[in-house]
Formats: C-alpha cells, structure tokens, sequence
C-alpha cells in the first residue's frame, strides 16, 4: 500500500540512548516520532483487520503485542499517562489503559494531524464489531467544524451500542455481522459484551464533551431516553400497571398505520424514525 | 555453485541445480458473469449461480461481502485482470515418502498431483477438487477453501492416500488407479444395457482386459467440526494410524478412521481472550516416536511434547528459545522471531525452525540455543519498518531438508532462494522465475548486495520485489531434487551433476570458480 523505502529509516536495532546532550535529545524526538507513527500504523492495521473477510489471528495477535510494548514504553516514559489525561476525562485509573482492549487516543498536543480512535479487542468489542459499521472504527478526528460527520458517526456507534444493550435478544443479527473480526466461539461473547458499551459508551461519551454536539446526536439521545425499560420489569408486567402503552418490538408495524389512532403521538415519530435507523444501520453495514 | 576445500579427503559440494520442468495452473476464465462494483447486483448473482451449483442453500442476503469471486465466476476482464487469478496461486507442495509422487494444493481448493516417470520427468497424474468454499453461516463468514496443507500417509496398499486441509476441514483422499475392466457380464451388455433374458443362452465368467489408464481420487474420510480456529497443519504420525491438526490456538489428535472424535492434546486459549498473546504457527510429529510433537509458536519458541506425560500436553517438555539480547531487542523483535516453519530432520535427531529473517538447526538435546544459525537474508533488517506497512513483515516461509540432512533449503523474496550446506557452511541463492526457467538452463547463484554493486548480476536490496515470494518448497525424500512454488508456477530443479538423477556420494572435485 505505501512503496518500499520512502520511509525514513526506523533505527529498530540501535535505540541510542547516548549521553551527548544535543544529539542525544534529537536522537530521542524522533524515536519518540518514530514510535508514534508505528504505534498509528499498528492502531490503523488491527481496524483494518476488524474489516477482511478471513482475519488472521496470528497477524493480529503480533500487532497487538506491538502495540502493547510500545504502550509500555510510552508508559514508561511517562508520555502515555500525558497522552490519555490530556482527552479522557479524569478518573480513569491508569491500569485501564494499558488493557488492550482500551480506546487509545492520542494526544491533542501533537499538532493538527488526525488523530485515531481505535478499539482494539478481539472479543471485547465485539458488540461494536456486531453493529457498528466498519469505518467507524477508523474514524479521523480533528478540531474543525468539517467533522460533522464524525460526531454522527459517534452518535451511531453510541446508538448501536444502546441498541445492543437494549435489544439483546433480537441478537439472533447474527446477520449484522459483518463477518469480520476473528473466529470465536458464541458462548464467549455473552461476558465480554456487558462490558464494552460501557467503556466506550464512556469515551465517546467524554469524546462529546468537547465536540459540540449537532443536531442528529441529541435527537437520538432523546430517542432513547424515551425508552421506557419498564415495559421490561418482571412487576410491571405481571402486575399489568402499564402507564403508557410500551413500544415493544412488534408493536412498530401497528403504529405504522396512518389511520391507526396511536396511543400517543410521540410513539410515532419515535417508530419511524425506528425504521429509519435500522436502514440507516443497514445501508452502514452492506456499505453502499 | 561448486565449492572445494583443499586436498583433503573429504570435501562436500554444493550441487548445481538445472531446471527440470515448470507448470503453469490458470483456469478457465472465459464464463461471462455480469461484473461490476460490489454491490447488492453482484452479491445477488453470485448466490444464485451457487444455488444451482448446490453449494449453499441460502437466501441472497445483501450484507455478505465476498472476498474473491470464484475463479468460474470471473468475467470477460480477463483481458485486464493479471494473467492468473488467485485461485491458482499454490498454497502448499509435498513430495510423498518415496519421491514418486509431488502433490501441490492452490488457493482455489484443487489438487495436482504428478508423477515421476522412469525417465525422471514429472508429469501430471491427477487433478481433484478437495475443498469447496463454504460459509459458516453462524459467524457470517466465508470459510477459504485455499489448501493450507497436504500430507501423504506411508504406503500400505497400490492406492495412495493423503490428507489435505484448508482452514476448518481435514480430508482423507484415496488415489487410485484402475487399468482393467470387467467385461462380459451375464445381465448385462457392453454399454450397460440390461440384456433381453430370453436371448441369454450360457453363463459366462466376466473377465479383466486392460484399459486406459483413469486415476480415480475419492475421498475416505471427512475429518470436520473440531477446529474453531484456522488449521495450519497437518502431521501424520510415524504408527500411521493418527495424525494431528492444529489451528491458532489448539492441537487435535485424530485416529485415521474415526471422524467424529478428536483428542485435544494442546490448548493456548486463555481464559479472557483479551489476554492472549501467543498463537500456533506450525506443529509436527517426530518421524520416529509417536509420543513427541513439536509445535512453534508466535513469539519465536518451539515445544517439544510427549504425549505419555500426559494427555494435555501445555506443559512442554523441552522449550526451544534463543534468548534475545536486550540491547537489540526493538518493537519488531517478537514479529520477526516469530516461527513461520517447522521440521524435523529426516534422522529426527535435529529440528529446523524457520523465522522470518533466520532458519536454525536446533539439536533436541539442547534447549538454550540452536546449533547453527543461518541468515536468509539479513540485509532487510533495515527494512523492517516498511516490511511491516506492507504486511510483508507477517509472510510465513516454510523450509526444508534434504534426503541426508546435510543441507536445507527455504525461500525468500524476488523469486529467490536459498540453501545452506551445512558441513561446508557454504550457501548459495538462486532464482525460481520464467525469465531464467528454460528447458535443463543451469541455475546460476545470485547476490543482493547492499551498497553498491560488485558485480553486473549483483541485485541490489531497493529494486527486490516483495511480492515475489518464495513461501512454499519441497525437497524429494531420497534425490536431489527440489520443488518450487512461486503464485501460480511449479518449478522443479533436479541436481545436475546426477543426471540420471540418483543420488552421488560427495566427489573431489576441484574447479575454478565461474
């Protein structure tokens, strides 16, 4: 993909760590800019294997442990713990970021290159895998206002992790699968799931914080703040004591109906704007 | 390249390889298919045409994405495609235990095997579809029917079996050949026809008579379900009843006959698969004792496992590592000591490894550090940034020993590669390519050189073409002769200075230099 030989060179046999101070001090910038850009490489092969059809775990294993050692060093260093409290929200105990299947994110000091948001998991995610749509992974954020599309796309992939969380047992999208991600077995999705939403529900969660968020995000946010999870509570079922009529699954094609009288007019827009999402997810996946 | 030393008794030569012959696979890209941007159009006709091809029963569903179109399915852009499609590029070569037979598996699930003549030429024998592709419709994922791997089973009867495995399904193939035909059936007459009963006067005993050859390949055995990983090898053990699969993270151990049970004998899967840090590149039993296996992993170690310890075999009995000296160590430290091959010797004595810029003689005897180290090609070192942005950093190159252990072979890139003789510690490169490939053409050695050119024929490191990879090679049992794949072309060189091609015992010989 990029031809031979036009990168600098990567001293990978000697890192000198040499005593002579100007030198040394250069020497050690550009390892250090030379171990970012392979830490971005390694970041943007491990989504782009999340996308081939027949991943190879092998591959994948060794990028991972690369990018493991590098965030070792930088850990070291000191530049990592700089690198992650200059995005994410504090709180976050060090330890967590070291776990590969962290969001990395990459410092906003560093000039205005693009920066990459990665989740890096081979099962952990996997949730996201299942619905998110593949070019979300590799997403490019920057400070401009261009990157409306960004936070849509942040929006979804906070929506479909709503979605999975909520609709877990129309899990049977085994057809959302995008076939990608590497061979596992089912029975261990079911743990690592419950955790995922949640982590990087809450980065990108941080990650909105400083974007402004547009118009589409707070639409859906409000969406499914209006799902009601009682309808879902063993009492309230058994118990009848439904305040409003629920929106259950099969309950969006009634409510299509123009002529039906809906039981409440926001249960309308919310059901089509359902449908609405579920192509919007569709279009995503099959990727026209 | 021919080499001596001195007036000594005995000398060792490297022996000067001329081309034999060379195959060529391309299928028949001539069927018309609509072709055009992957889209819900095309995803849908693919389906259909395999629908009626009875591969899959399965509704057109617009979100699978296929990866390569089938070779039948390729359209008229062969005029713009490359020569050959992917499909033909071969995946793996295998001599069987008496040389007489090579078996070469593609990426398009077929298998050629040739024979050897009595004039010493290889021609093609048979040809059989071993695996289809299939789709796993629990993940949505389409399984490669690309042969990963082919191994022959040591003769027992005049039928010839091997197995051959893409990346989920083992299969046990019987080849054999039928050059009689009954004839004179009593119900029967000669194009099948039943005959009139009123017009049968006397039985007859049906007789042989010869007929033209027909190779027939079936397959026996179905070895499936067991691998929830990619199988990377196959190895069939030296009691000849059972034979091992390993994929990713597990090894299976099956018994030739039984397809509906496997033995797990080694398990890498963590717990938490977040954790995992560490794959199976190859396994293989030893030649000799049933109960030892080596298997290699990703992070440069080889294990040695006996089976009598116990039945899961995680715990190693010998572990075969070289110490990384820290002050070298670099982020592609672990990628590149990553161990793509695996063999014992044809003595069982000694283990070769194969990693992506060494090949190592390990003794079994001795854990710490190999015996010899050989450097395949050292000067992309340098490179191996680049190498990793291109992918060409995670290629995986099998290697090779001849009939006697004395010298082992591997490939590399540009079309090269190499072999080391191992007495002399001499090496020498050579090229697999159609350019250099004319009938008996001696091969001449080649260079790559760093700086500047020493020599006109010197190559220099900038202008290698990495996607000329020599991954797979095979080297005969008893003779020398070895077997080249490079994409979708089979070389076969045989020694030159035995050209009625049985094996020489070393001359002294001496000879200026070309």
């Amino acid at each position: 993909m990029f031809s031979k030989g036009t990168k600098r060179k990567f001293s990978d046999g000697d890192e000198e760590i040499s005593d002579e101070s100007l030198v040394g001090a250069r020497v050690a910038s550009s390892y250090s800019l030379q171990r970012q850009s392979l830490l971005d490489m390694s970041l943007i092969k491990l989504q782009l294997c999340h996308m081939l059809v027949e991943p190879n775990l092998c591959r994948s294993v060794l990028i991972a442990n690369t990018v493991r050692q590098i965030q070792e060093e930088m850990t070291h260093d000191g530049s990592w713990h700089m690198v992650t409290e200059a995005f994410c929200g504090p709180g976050q105990s060090p330890s967590e970021r070291l776990v590969a299947t962290e969001v990395l994110c990459r410092s906003r000091e560093q000039d205005a290159e693009p920066k990459l948001f990665s989740v890096i998991s081979y099962e952990g995610c996997r949730e996201e895998e299942v619905v998110a749509d593949e070019t979300l992974c590799s997403v490019s954020v920057s400070d401009t206002v261009s990157n409306v599309c960004l936070a849509g796309r942040i929006g979804q992939c906070w929506e479909k992790s709503e979605l999975s969380g909520v609709e877990r047992d129309e899990e049977a999208l085994e057809d959302s699968r995008l076939g990608s991600g590497e061979d596992e077995e089912i029975d261990t999705e079911d743990g690592a799931s419950t955790e995922s939403p949640k982590t990087t529900g809450q980065v990108f969660g941080t990650f909105e914080i400083k974007n402004s968020s547009p118009a589409p995000d707070s639409a859906l946010e409000e969406l499914f703040s209006d799902v009601d999870t009682s309808y879902y509570d063993l009492d309230t079922m058994l118990t009848g004591m439904q305040s409003a009529p629920k929106m259950g699954p099969y309950d969006i094609l009634d409510s299509l109906a123009p002529s039906h009288s809906s039981p409440s007019i926001v249960s309308t827009p919310k059901c089509r704007s359902d449908l609405n999402e579920l192509d919007h997810i569709m279009e995503i996946i099959v990727g026209s | 390249m021919i080499v001596f030393v001195s007036a000594g008794i005995h000398v060792t030569c490297m022996f000067e390889y001329q081309h034999l012959e060379s195959f060529q696979q391309r299928r028949d890209t001539k069927t018309p298919v609509a072709y055009c941007n992957p889209s819900t159009h095309i995803l849908t006709l693919i389906m259909r045409l395999r629908l009626f091809a009875g591969l899959a029963e399965v509704q057109p569903r617009p979100w699978f994405r296929p990866r390569m179109l089938s070779p039948v399915l390729c359209s008229d852009l062969a005029a713009l495609e490359p020569e050959y499609t992917e499909a033909d590029v071969i995946s793996t070569v295998e001599f069987n235990q008496t040389g007489e037979f090579l078996a070469t598996g593609d990426k398009g699930g077929r298998v050629v095997i040739f024979q050897r003549e009595p004039q010493g030429e290889y021609n093609v024998y048979s040809t059989f579809q071993s695996h289809e592709p299939e789709f796993d419709y629990l993940k949505s994922l389409e399984i490669e029917e690309k042969i990963n791997k082919i191994r022959w089973l040591p003769p027992h009867n005049p039928a010839h079996f091997l197995l051959t495995t893409n990346d989920k399904t083992v299969k046990l193939w019987k080849v054999s050949e039928r050059d009689k035909r009954a004839e004179g059936y009593n119900l029967r007459d000669e194009e099948g026809r039943l005959k009139d009963l009123s017009t049968i006067t006397t039985l007859q005993v049906p007789v042989l008579r010869p007929m033209d050859l027909l190779v027939e390949a079936s397959p026996r055995r179905v070895f499936a379900n067991a691998h929830a990983y990619h199988i990377n090898s196959i190895s069939v053990n030296s009691d000849c009843e059972t034979y091992l699969s390993a994929d990713d993270l597990r090894i299976n151990l099956w018994h030739l006959n039984i397809t509906d049970r496997s033995f797990n004998i080694v398990d890498l899967k963590p717990e938490n698969m977040e954790d995992l840090s560490e794959v199976i590149t190859v396994a293989e039993f030893h030649p000799h004792h049933c109960h030892l296996l080596a298997f290699s992993s990703s992070t440069g170690t080889t294990r040695l496992c006996d089976m009598r310890a116990r039945a899961l075999c995680d715990q190693h009995a010998k572990l075969f590592e070289e110490a990384v000296d820290p002050s070298r160590r670099s982020f592609f430290s672990e990628i590149v000591s990553s161990v793509s091959d695996v063999k014992f010797s044809h003595s069982g004595r000694y283990l070769l490894t194969r990693d992506y810029l060494t090949v190592k003689v390990w003794d079994l005897n001795m854990e710490n550090k190999p015996l010899e180290t050989y450097q395949v090609h050292d000067y992309l070192r340098t490179k191996l940034c680049s190498l990793y942005e291109s992918d060409c950093i995670f290629d995986k190159f099998e290697c090779a020993w001849n009939g006697t252990d004395s010298v082992i072979m591997t490939g590399a890139y540009n079309n090269y590669f190499r072999m080391f003789d191992r007495a002399s510690l001499r090496d020498v490169t050579l090229e697999a390519s159609r350019e250099v490939c004319k009938r008996r053409a001696v091969l001449q050695p080649r260079r790559v050189c760093v700086g500047k050119k020493r020599k006109e024929t010197d190559v220099s490191v900038d202008s290698l073409d990495f996607r000329k990879k020599i991954l797979h090679t095979a080297w005969h049992p008893k003779e020398n002769i070895i077997a080249i794949a490079a994409s979708n072309n089979l070389y076969i060189f045989q020694d030159r200075m035995a050209p009625n091609g049985h094996h020489n015992t070393p001359e002294i010989q001496s000879a200026p230099p070309k």
